[in-house]
């Protein structure tokens, strides 16, 4: 069924897919690594932003909770790297249980607010309790193995992590197609219905919620194990930003363009990296306002449109169901 | 203890002037401006450098930054804020956030992130008497004029024309309209004004805390806290709830001083449990 349904779309699939597979040959693989985890990243916000309507700033709790979750179980058990990384993602939906039960409460800006707040909270308990993350060292020397085998080099531990992001991608996009998200999506267009229809709308928006966490602290723990050290960077409300910044400039709603909007940031921030220029809030503060301004759908939704407009005197070639779930962004504008 | 309780209102009063300007601004606008610690940064950084190299003193700086950067915002609110503002009020506050994002690397850019020291102005040097304690004078006149500031604004909002548009659109933007108000004209300046407010926070921060490029983006989150506190949309509710949770945090931070950072994030999840929309807000706020 999952396997039909993928074949229904080859094109793009197999693009991506093998865009994947072949990202460390041309580009550094330790950025290799971290263009896959912020992809992962930005899809798991753009499954709230997108596809519930609900704009997290706090998702760094998430992403950097399971970092410092999955550093420590590496450090202190020597279990496998897979059992850390999917125990940092079950401590990230732990977390996300607590604060996605208060935030839901609220809607639109004030849920932005709320998150917001909440993962500063996240970030001054990791930045106090030194003893375990470390405080403002971080938690240094994470090991990365598999019964014995050593996967410190980056080129083979962008290969070994490569498979949790694609099922993690694999499991965003099933949620996007499944019922489960059709009702996340007309909670997002119209809530009072979604609400009269019978559906509990903040369990919902709860299980979103939680689900969103547990992706990102699977990139989370992918990241943190990639680089050997988790910093309290990962849980700083600039990383919150950046990881929205991701799914709006590769459009949102779209699941997909947010690998292109982390694939561009990341890009860009070693860019600058290298060229030694340090203030890149400029620069990627600069491009997060031309893209609210002037390109609201995004690389991805940009694209859709201008493929739509081309396809549009032969409609059979495009005949999706008018109810598919990523739409472009101007639905997202419509609703409060 | 005494003392506590006062170092964590002269605390509030910041947090009080931040909210506040935030609440006006989001009243009018329903705009939640992310760039308003960059504003309170920008006034503190704009202080120093006047007196550095200028000698420009403390007291004409706390009039002249606030209305610089007060037209700073309502250049803002014209070219681009009112652009985003028929769209989700999340554009504006992405919008706000890489604003500022730009603001605090470009201060970072010229003066890199350690602390520039600002002396306190020479008249109020001193401390005071206060009966049970002696306190440092500028911490007195910080909150006084804190109290007389936000004193001020409930006046205006209360008892004058202006304000009784500002609250009408505030709370029915749509019929204050029909009545035949121009409630347009009001925006930019009042967006200006909130900008200025925390220019004015700014200035008054610069004597006393740290003058460097990170010092309002965190203050800003925990000033969020304080305004889904306080309640949303109630202008009221945030100025009392900036006070409060300042009185708290400093007794916490005495009592436990382990949880002195995160106790406010505790008390906004408590306040959530209990009235989600804050001790003053309305309910349809939600």
């Amino acid at each position: 069924m999952i396997l039909s349904r993928l074949a229904g779309r080859p094109a793009p699939l197999a693009v991506g897919l093998a865009a994947a597979l072949v990202l460390p040959w041309f580009v550094y693989p330790p950025v290799a690594l971290d263009i896959a985890c912020w992809a992962l990243f930005a899809a798991a916000v753009d499954l709230l932003l997108g596809f519930t309507g609900l704009l997290s700033f706090g998702h760094a709790a998430f992403w950097g909770g399971a970092a410092y979750g999955s550093g420590l179980i590496a450090v202190h058990s020597g279990l496998p790297f897979p059992v850390a990384i999917l125990g940092g993602a079950a401590l990230a939906a732990a977390l996300a249980v607590p604060i996605g039960y208060l935030s839901v409460r609220l809607r639109g800006i004030y849920f932005a607010m709320v998150t917001l707040a909440f993962a500063q909270m996240v970030y001054f308990v990791a930045n106090q309790w030194r003893d375990v993350t470390g405080g403002e060292n971080g938690l240094q020397g994470i090991p990365r193995e598999l019964f014995g085998l050593d996967l410190s080099d980056p080129f083979f531990f962008y290969y070994a992590g490569l498979p949790f992001v694609l099922a993690g991608f694999l499991v965003a996009w099933r949620i996007v197609r499944s019922p489960f998200g059709r009702v996340l999506v007309s909670i997002r267009d119209n809530p009072a219905r979604a609400r009269a229809l019978g559906y509990s709308v903040e369990r919902y928006k709860l299980l979103a919620f939680v689900l969103s966490a547990a992706l990102s602290g699977l990139a989370g723990g992918l990241f943190a194990l990639g680089h050997g050290f988790a910093s309290l960077q990962e849980v700083y409300w600039t990383t919150s930003g950046q990881a929205v910044m991701m799914v709006v400039l590769g459009g949102i709603g779209t699941l997909w363009g947010g690998a292109v909007g982390a694939a561009l940031v990341v890009e860009l921030n070693d860019y600058l990296a290298t060229a030694g220029f340090q203030e890149t809030g400029i620069i990627t503060g600069a491009i997060f306002i031309v893209v609210v301004l002037l390109f609201r759908r995004g690389v991805w939704g940009t694209a859709r449109a201008l493929l739509a407009r081309r396809g549009a005197p032969r409609p059979e070639q495009r005949e999706p169901a008018p109810s598919e779930a990523g739409r472009s962004a101007e639905t997202v504008q419509a609703e409060g | 203890m005494l003392q506590q309780a006062f170092n964590g209102l002269v605390g509030g009063a910041f947090y009080a002037l931040l909210a506040l300007g935030l609440a006006v601004i989001f009243g009018m606008l329903g705009v939640v401006n992310f760039a308003h610690g960059a504003f309170y940064m920008l006034g503190a950084f704009g202080s120093y450098v006047l007196l550095d190299s200028y000698g420009v003193n403390f007291w004409l700086a706390l009039i002249a930054v606030p209305l610089a950067l007060g037209a700073v915002g309502v250049a803002l609110e014209r070219l681009f804020i009112r652009r985003l503002a028929p769209l989700d009020p999340l554009y504006n506050f992405l919008f706000t956030f890489g604003l500022a994002l730009i603001l605090q690397d470009l201060v970072k850019r010229e003066y890199g992130v350690q602390s520039q020291p600002y002396p306190r102005p020479s008249a109020l040097g001193g401390s005071v008497d206060l009966g049970l304690f002696t306190y440092p004078a500028y911490q007195v006149f910080v909150l006084a004029v804190s109290v007389v500031v936000c004193g001020g604004v409930w006046l205006v909002l209360a008892r004058t024309r202006v304000g009784m548009i500002v609250r009408a659109a505030t709370e029915r933007p749509e019929l204050t309209r029909a009545l035949g108000v121009d409630v347009a004209r009001w925006v930019t300046p009042v967006f200006g004004f909130g900008v200025a407010l925390a220019a004015f926070a700014g200035v008054l921060a610069a004597p006393m805390r740290a003058v460097n490029p990170l010092m309002g983006s965190d203050l800003i989150i925990t000033v969020f806290a304080v305004v889904v506190i306080g309640g949303l949309g109630s202008v009221f509710g945030s100025v009392a709830a900036g006070f409060a949770v300042g009185l708290v945090s400093a007794l916490g931070n005495y009592y436990v001083p382990s949880l002195s950072q995160t106790l406010v994030f505790i008390l906004m999840a408590a306040v959530l449990l209990w009235r989600p929309a804050g001790l003053f807000g309305r309910e349809e706020a939600l």
